[in-house]
């Protein structure tokens, strides 16, 4: 039984890692950018100041209150997200008309402002790191519930594959330590294993609480069993759960609202300074206006705030609410924001990151691991390159390296769209996808061996260039961003060259392996079909 | 093996599967004591660990039969206790 759980199991791993797998590296790489979205927004909006440190809270709530009271008055509801860290860089507002609540018919606009002045930032339309970190599970060009389906079943596939690589396994910890190079297809295994193990219990979590995001959306009859199917039992589940306490209706009679600071410093007093995130204003002028404090979700790995309700007309504490309500919340708060990592500092942050791309390449080195064991095969049997194989190699360099080509082009085309270009966000994400349509064209029509490294220099070319771009086209320069201590700048063009320059290394050693193997063929046994190809079609 | 093994059993993975994780999970969510809310939360949390585990039992069993039987009793017990609990749960 042991021998056939195992080989069952070896062979739902390998088929539940290819179907889909394509569709997990997109969801990766573009998950791994989504650690540094607010990093990657500032770069792509080089017109804004260099963030800083909020000096006041009082202050700078005042100064939203007297942005809102002019620009949205008579709005349903007013948000104000005050600059407190890496994941708020700027003092935000945005208002809503309408009901209170959202729901359709809502207008919602963020607008980010100067905390001095209370003057509006203006920059570039650009879907910046926020729009790759949306695609991580919404996709793109896709109706939300198409993309969200596709990549809950791949996120599926992806747990099933973990689990039984776990099972299959017979030496954990040895694979950690093994890795022989140039071996071809054992060399694709040690490294699929060794970048496996190392970060297997990021994995594990990553995958688990990505499905526990959208859990109401893949298994909504577990909680129309208990709230009935219509459209409000989602919503009703959700407010049971957060224990929130009831907002009353407007009362539609006007009265004066509270200068926020007042609430801001009661609020102060009993969280301390530094833990107020946003505040939440309904109904402003309203008598039966409420305001909102909420803490940070940030403040650790346990994804819940805090936050006190407060009368905005006479300044009253109505209600207040922890952030742990109850332990199932709690285990689901957890998982969230062990996924989200918004707690994170900057050394936890690149360990993220980090545990991030070694899934990219546990998922890249199983798809090349299914190729080269078939190419491997196939060539002993003297055969060519079967459909099925043919389409894998193509897909794996067009997504493999195709991917991350676009990507990078999605930031050229940042900074060489013109500033006035009507939807200039929407071409930005254009763009992306044109670039890596065009690489999964040429992974087509390249002989294979020949694609790899071509579009390897290209993508080590075009992060490489990056800074250079980025000092044409802005101010803010790698030299003056390093001399100035602007690491958000700094850090982005260094390690867009250091991408770059990784790229690059890994096509100059396939292109010497290339060589190498090419020569050895004159005198040696026939070579994989891939090289025969090739050779053929440069001799044609 | 016959052609339609590995097509019947990806069904049986799939769509039996996530039956019995449905059924799996509302019956935890019916039997937890406490908040209603935190019960359902419970069960979606475990939803996706019953899922798994039904699909490796799917691939693991000797036939397609088995696999379809073991994802179908189990989910339609687990579907019945977890009526008979509701039931007996709303006065």
């Amino acid at each position: 039984m042991t021998g056939h759980f195992r080989q069952s199991m070896a062979w739902l791993h390998t088929w539940t890692g290819l179907v889909l797998g394509w569709v997990l590296y997109f969801v990766f790489v573009t998950g791994t950018l989504g650690y540094f979205d607010t990093e990657i927004d500032r770069w792509m909006q080089p017109e804004l100041p260099v963030a800083t440190e909020m000096a006041d809270a009082r202050a700078t709530v005042r100064v939203a209150q007297d942005y809102l009271e002019h620009h949205a008055p008579g709005h349903a509801r007013w948000f104000i997200s005050l600059p407190t860290d890496r994941n708020s860089p700027y003092l935000s507002v945005f208002s809503q008309q309408g009901r209170a609540h959202g729901g359709p018919g809502m207008h919602a606009d963020r607008v980010l402002l100067d905390a001095e002045t209370g003057r509006a930032l203006r920059a570039r339309d650009t879907g910046g790191g926020q729009l790759l970190y949306q695609m991580h599970w919404k996709l793109h060009y896709l109706p939300e519930i198409v993309g969200q389906w596709t990549v809950g079943v791949a996120t599926m596939f992806m747990l099933l594959a973990l689990i039984t690589g776990i099972v299959v396994h017979k030496k954990i910890f040895s694979d950690f330590f093994t890795f022989r190079p140039g071996k071809g297809q054992r060399s694709w295994l040690d490294a699929h294993n060794a970048t496996s193990v190392i970060s297997l219990p990021f994995q594990l979590m990553i995958t688990y609480s990505g499905l526990v995001f959208l859990m109401t959306v893949y298994m909504p009859m577990i909680v129309s069993a208990f709230y009935g199917s219509d459209d409000a039992a989602q919503r009703v589940f959700r407010e049971d759960l957060a224990s929130r306490p009831a907002l009353v209706q407007p009362a539609r009679t006007p009265a004066s609202l509270l200068p926020l600071d007042h609430i801001i410093a009661d609020a102060q007093e009993r969280w301390g300074e530094g833990a107020i995130d946003a505040l939440d204003v309904r109904h402003p002028y309203d008598a039966h206006a409420r305001v909102i404090v909420r803490g940070s979700i940030a403040a650790g790995p346990v994804r819940a705030a805090p936050s006190l309700v407060y009368d905005g007309v006479s300044g009253e504490l109505l209600a207040e609410q922890a952030a742990r309500t109850s332990a199932a919340k709690t285990t689901r708060d957890l998982l969230l924001g062990l996924h989200e990592g918004m707690f994170a500092g900057p050394v936890v942050r690149w360990l993220y990151v980090l545990s991030g791309l070694l899934g990219c390449a546990m998922i890249g080195s199983g798809l090349i691991l299914w190729m080269v064991k078939r190419r491997q095969r196939e060539a002993k049997l003297g055969g060519s390159a079967y459909p099925g194989l043919q389409l894998v190699e193509r897909l794996n360099i067009a997504t493999l390296v195709g991917l991350p080509v676009g990507i990078a082009a999605y930031f050229w085309g940042n900074r060489l769209l013109p500033a006035e270009l009507a939807e200039r966000a929407t071409w930005e994400a254009n763009i992306l996808f044109l670039a890596w349509a065009a690489m999964a064209a040429h992974a087509v029509w390249r002989p294979v061996a020949r694609a790899w490294g071509e579009q390897l220099w290209l993508a080590g070319a075009a992060y490489a260039l990056l800074p250079m771009l980025n000092a044409l086209t802005t101010e803010r320069h790698l030299a003056r961003s390093l001399l100035t201590g602007d690491w958000v700048f700094a850090g982005f063009d260094l390690t867009m060259l250091a991408v770059g320059v990784m790229f690059a290394s890994v096509a100059y050693a396939l292109a010497r392996r290339q060589r190498r193997f090419a020569a050895r063929q004159v005198i040696d046994s026939p070579p994989p079909s891939h090289i025969v190809a090739t050779r053929a079609e440069e001799t044609a | 093996m016959n052609k339609l093994a590995i097509p019947s059993r990806i069904l049986a993975a799939a769509l039996g599967g996530y039956a019995l994780a449905n059924s799996g999970a509302i019956l935890l969510a019916a039997a937890l004591p406490g908040g209603q809310a935190e019960a359902v939360t419970w069960g979606l949390l475990a939803s996706f660990l019953i899922y798994t585990a039904a699909v490796m039992w799917v691939f693991s069993v000797r036939s397609a039969l088995r696999a379809w039987l073991g994802v179908l009793v189990p989910g339609f017990v687990c579907g019945a206790l977890a009526w008979i609990l509701m039931q007996g749960g709303t006065p």
